[in-house]
C-alpha cells in the first residue's frame, strides 16, 4: 500500500468516527466548513433572513433564530440547532452555549403547551407554592416534568411582571393572575 | 396632582395606538427638532430636569449622556438601547406603560438618539412579555409609515432607526453590559467596566442604555420644559415616579405620584392600607436587590437622594410588603433561591456563595441551623459585598439578607431555638385562605 492511499485510508476511519461522533455528541460538521444540506423550512429561513436585518453581524439574531425555529418545532433539537448554526454561520457548540444559557430555549422536548408557574417573592406571599401542589395533583407532574400524554410542561419563572395580581402563571403566551388552586381545572381548559 | 406618563392610558389597559397618541400630543416636539432644538439642547434639558435612571440605579441620567463622544470624530453608529427585561421581582411598571402607551417609548428613544446623534435603538424586551412585544411592534410599525422613524426627521439630517428584540429569559440580561452581549447573540455575562458602554457598548460602538420609565420622561421634558417637570417633584429629583405595591395590602397596585411621595402615604392611602388580619412588618422599597425599610422609614421621601446611607436605595420603586402572616426567613430564602438561580456563573463568589446561602437559609427553614450559621450568613454579606463580584448581582441579593438579619434577627434566632420555622402551620393554613 502507498503512503499516499494508506493516508487516504485513515482519512476514511477519520471521517467515519467524526461522523460517529458527530451523532453522540453534537460536534458540528459545521465548525470544519462540510456541507450539511441546511433543513429550515421556506418559511422558518425567511423569518431568519428577516431577523438578521436588524443586526450588523448575523450572529446578533442568534436569539431571534432559536426561539423563531422552536415557535415552528417547539423545541431545539440538536439537528435544529446544526440548522440555526449554519445559517447564522457560527459553530453548533457557539449556538449551543447560547440556546443552554436562555431557560426559555428548550433543549429537551416539550408539551403541546407550557406552563410557566412564577415562584418569585410576590407570588410567593400569595400562595405559588398552593398553585404548584394544585398543579400536581390535578396532572401527576412537578415542576420540570412532562404529562404523559404530552399535554402539558410545567416550568418555574421568574417573576412574571403582574405582582399586583399574584400568584400570576403564564400559559403559552397567556397571563393568568389571582390564580388559585381551585381555578387552575377551569384556566386549563383552554389548553388540550 | 400631574400624573403626565400615565394620565391617558386606558383604564381597562388596551393600548394607545397613533392616532390617539397624536391626538395628546404625542411626536409634536419633534417638530422644533432643527430648527428650534439642536441635539445639544436636548441633551441640556435633559441635565437641567434633574432626570434620575428608573431602572433601580437612579443614575443622573443627564451625566450618563455627557460620556457619549458627539462631534464629527466621534464613532458611527452610535445605539440607543431601552432597557425592558423587566425581571426585578415585585417590579411591574415598565409593562404598565409599554402595554398602555407604546409609542411614548418609541418617541422617548428618538429624542434620545436624536440628543446623542446616535442613529440605530433597540428595545431589549424580556421574553416574557408577549402583549408588550406585539403592541411595540404595531406602534414601530405606524412610527415607520408616518416617517418618524426611518427618514430623516423634517429640518434635520437625523435619521432613526427602531428594532425590538424579545429577549429569552435570564434575570441578568437587566445588568447593562449583560444586555449588551444577549443583543450581540452571546451569553449574557457581564462586562469588564471600564469601558463603559456609553464610549464602547454593543458591537464596540458608543451605546446608552437606558430604562423603559426613564425613556418615557424625556419626551415630557422636551414638551413641556424642566421647570414644569422639576415642579412634578416633591424632591430635588425630578418628575413623577410609577410606584407600586405588591403582598397583602387590602389595593395592591401601581400609581404614578410625585417623586418623594413617602412610602407611609403610598401604603396606607393608596395601597389601602394592610390587608384584613395581617400587620406589617417590613418593606422592600423597589424590587429584591433592595433593604428592607422598617416602620420608622415609613416616612422617608422615596426618591433617588433622600434615603441614608444605611437604609440603602430607593430601587425600581415597585415595593414588597413583609406581613406579620410572612416568615422573614422563608422570605429571603425565596429572594436567595432567586438570586442563586439567576446568577450568571461567569464569576466564582457570586456563583458558589449564592447557592450556600440559600442552603444555609434552608437549615433555619428545616430546624437544622445552629448560631455558627448565623455568623456564616453574616460573613456571606461581607464575601459577596461591591467589589468581591464581577458585577452588581450578588451585592444586590446581599441587601435584604443583611437588613433581615439586622431588623428580624430574633426571628433567625428563634428558627434555631425552636427547631424550625415557627410560621410554617400557620403561614400554610394562611395562604390557602387568601
Amino acid at each position: 500500500m502507498s503512503e499516499r492511499s494508506e493516508s487516504c485510508e485513515k482519512g476514511e476511519k477519520w471521517k467515519e468516527t467524526r461522523r460517529l461522533v458527530s451523532h453522540l455528541s453534537l460536534v458540528s460538521s459545521v465548525s470544519h466548513k462540510q456541507t450539511r444540506w441546511t433543513m429550515l423550512t421556506d418559511t422558518e429561513r425567511r423569518e431568519l433572513e428577516d431577523a438578521v436585518k436588524h443586526y450588523p453581524e448575523k450572529r446578533g439574531a442568534a436569539i431571534d433564530a432559536l426561539l423563531t425555529v422552536q415557535r415552528h418545532r417547539g423545541w431545539i433539537s440538536d439537528e435544529s440547532l446544526l440548522d440555526i448554526a449554519q445559517f447564522l454561520e457560527i459553530t453548533a457548540e457557539d449556538l449551543d452555549s447560547i440556546a443552554t444559557f436562555y431557560n426559555l430555549v428548550f433543549r429537551k422536548p416539550v408539551g403541546r403547551h407550557v406552563a410557566f408557574v412564577c415562584d418569585s417573592i410576590s407570588c410567593w406571599i400569595k400562595g405559588c407554592e398552593q398553585v404548584q401542589e394544585q398543579i400536581k395533583n390535578l396532572y401527576d407532574v412537578d415542576l420540570g416534568q412532562t404529562t404523559s400524554d404530552g399535554r402539558l410542561t410545567v416550568l418555574p419563572i421568574a417573576c412574571l411582571g403582574h405582582c399586583e395580581r399574584a400568584p400570576a402563571m403564564m400559559i403559552d403566551q397567556d397571563v393568568y393572575g389571582e390564580v388559585a388552586p381551585e381555578k387552575m381545572e377551569n384556566i386549563m381548559e383552554k389548553y388540550k | 396632582m400631574e400624573r403626565p406618563l400615565t394620565k391617558y392610558l386606558h383604564p381597562d389597559g388596551s393600548p394607545r395606538f397613533l392616532r390617539e397618541y397624536v391626538a395628546t400630543g404625542g411626536y409634536r416636539s419633534l417638530q422644533r427638532f432643527g430648527t428650534e432644538l439642536a441635539p445639544k439642547d436636548v441633551q441640556r434639558l435633559v441635565g437641567e430636569s434633574g432626570l434620575r435612571g428608573r431602572g433601580g440605579g437612579g443614575f443622573p441620567t443627564g451625566t450618563k449622556w455627557s460620556f457619549v463622544p458627539m462631534g464629527p470624530d466621534a464613532p458611527k453608529p452610535k445605539y440607543i438601547v431601552a432597557n425592558g427585561d423587566e425581571m426585578e421581582p415585585g417590579t411591574f411598571k415598565d409593562r404598565v406603560l409599554m402595554e398602555g402607551d407604546p409609542h411614548g417609548l418609541v418617541e422617548g428613544m428618538i429624542m434620545a438618539g436624536y440628543a446623542l446623534d446616535a442613529e440605530v435603538g433597540y428595545i431589549f424586551l424580556r421574553g416574557e412579555y408577549h402583549l408588550s412585544a406585539q403592541r411595540l411592534n404595531q406602534a414601530i410599525a405606524e412610527a415607520y409609515a408616518e416617517g418618524y422613524l426611518g427618514k430623516p426627521l423634517p429640518g434635520t439630517t437625523f435619521r432613526f432607526d427602531l428594532h425590538l428584540h424579545s429577549s429569552a429569559g435570564r434575570y441578568i440580561c437587566g445588568e447593562e453590559t449583560a444586555l449588551i452581549n444577549a443583543l450581540e447573540g452571546k451569553r449574557a455575562v457581564p462586562r469588564a467596566k471600564p469601558p463603559f458602554p456609553q464610549t464602547v457598548g454593543l458591537w464596540g460602538q458608543p451605546t446608552i442604555v437606558q430604562n423603559v420609565e426613564t425613556l418615557y420622561n424625556i419626551p415630557q421634558i422636551i414638551n413641556h420644559g424642566t421647570d414644569w417637570y422639576r415642579r412634578l417633584s416633591r424632591t430635588k429629583d425630578g418628575g413623577t415616579k410609577i410606584y407600586g405595591i405588591s403582598g397583602r395590602v387590602t389595593n395592591p397596585g401601581w400609581w404614578e405620584l410625585p417623586l418623594g411621595t413617602t412610602a407611609r402615604e403610598l401604603l396606607e392611602r393608596h395601597g389601602g392600607g394592610m390587608a384584613d388580619g395581617v400587620r406589617f412588618r417590613g418593606l422592600l422599597p423597589g424590587g429584591i436587590s433592595t433593604s428592607f425599610m422598617i416602620e420608622e422609614h415609613l416616612d422617608l421621601p422615596l426618591d433617588f437622594s433622600s434615603f441614608p446611607p444605611d437604609v440603602g436605595r430607593l430601587g425600581t420603586g415597585t415595593m414588597i410588603i413583609l406581613d406579620d402572616q410572612t416568615c422573614p426567613v422563608g422570605f429571603v430564602l425565596n429572594l436567595e433561591k432567586f438570586f442563586a438561580r439567576e446568577s450568571c456563573g461567569w464569576c466564582t463568589p457570586c456563583r458558589e456563595g449564592l447557592p450556600w446561602v440559600a442552603k444555609l437559609l434552608m437549615a433555619f427553614e428545616e430546624g437544622r441551623a445552629t448560631s455558627d450559621d448565623l455568623s456564616l450568613l453574616e460573613m456571606h454579606t461581607k464575601w459577596l459585598a461591591p467589589g468581591h463580584t464581577f458585577c452588581g448581582l450578588a451585592p444586590g441579593a446581599m441587601a435584604p439578607l443583611q437588613s433581615a438579619l439586622k431588623y428580624f434577627r430574633e426571628d433567625f434566632e428563634r428558627h434555631i431555638a425552636i427547631g424550625g420555622c415557627p410560621w410554617s402551620k400557620k403561614s400554610a393554613q394562611q395562604r390557602v385562605l387568601v
